[in-house]
């Protein structure tokens, strides 16, 4: 069994005031390491055996059109063995 | 025999029956139309309402993109079929790629509920017909993902061409690039709004009837072919 994981991210260029947010909590806790914080999303996806490459090209089809927004996202995808 | 306008329901739509309700105050007959059919029943436009169709998961209006009466909508929608999405219809409508850019998170993270004041500036669209061009109108804005964002080349190509229907005045309420309140396609028989008109189209429950000029134009259109 394979996991696919793909991660999506806000383009650098696209506000993310949630992780503006994150970013100003962490000090208040007594965090001082961070300079900024981007958050995104992970999306852990299972499959019987190891995927086909005509599957990962499926993976990347999927990753483009739903699980990100090309106009202002990016997305990463893994396979774990 | 009066025009017909469909209005969307998605699993989470809440202002469905608000903008039927426009429809119907503006002349037309409001049709209800259902995500999981492709049927349009014969109507001559379509409004794609407000709310958190599919619980807003993903992101909003990422689900409500591929139900199947989306699949009629953006084939018509291609072909000159005039639709409007209202704050989650808007999000769907970019999702779909019917228009440019997406809707984000506003800048301060609150959810807004407000009687908003816009600059109406393109009145060559099937839905702004009726305004006079820089007229200023109050209708309501509530939404916590409204801030319109694409990028520069984007940004000027609407800008360039007149694209933007609609501006924030006043008051910066999301971060959307250049107040960019609403937006059309190039036709500009497709619009996107993210705030309400639906919710002022009498003085009883609304800040003003300026809302309902939106209704009434798309009617002007479909007369005038």
């Amino acid at each position: 069994m394979a996991t696919i994981i793909v991660e999506v991210m806000l383009k650098p260029e696209i506000l993310d005031p949630q992780g503006q947010a994150v970013a100003s909590a962490l000090p208040r806790l007594g965090f001082t390491f961070a300079k900024s914080v981007r958050q995104g999303k992970r999306f852990e996806i299972t499959m019987d055996g190891d995927p086909t490459p005509a599957e990962l090209a499926e993976i990347e089809k999927a990753a483009e059109t739903l699980l990100s927004n090309p106009v202002i996202e990016t997305y990463v995808v893994k396979v774990i063995k | 025999m009066s025009f017909r306008i469909g209005v969307v329901t998605f699993p989470g739509s809440l202002d469905d029956r608000d903008a039927a309700r426009a429809v119907e105050m503006a002349g037309a007959t409001a049709v209800p139309l259902f995500h999981a059919s492709d049927d349009l029943k014969e109507v001559q436009a379509v409004v794609l309402p407000g709310g958190f169709s599919y619980g807003d998961y993903l992101r909003c209006g990422a689900i409500a993109r591929f139900a199947p009466i989306m699949n009629s909508i953006v084939t018509a929608a291609e072909h000159g079929f005039p639709v409007l999405g209202i704050c989650n219809g808007f999000q769907v409508l970019c999702e779909s790629h019917l228009l440019p850019g997406a809707l984000t998170r506003n800048s301060n993270l609150h959810f807004l509920c407000r009687d908003q004041k816009l600059k109406i500036e393109n009145t060559n669209t099937f839905w702004t017909n009726g305004f006079t061009k820089d007229q200023e109108i109050t209708i309501p804005l509530k939404n916590g993902e409204g801030s319109f964002q694409c990028d520069d080349e984007t940004l000027n190509m609407l800008e360039s061409e007149g694209r933007v229907i609609a501006r924030y005045l006043d008051f910066d309420p999301n971060g959307s690039r250049n107040l960019i309140a609403g937006i059309s396609n190039e036709r500009g028989n497709v619009v996107g709004l993210m705030p309400h008109p639906e919710h002022a189209i009498e003085t009883l429950t609304g800040p003003s009837t300026d809302g309902l000029t939106f209704f009434t134009s798309v009617l002007h259109q479909l007369v005038g072919r």
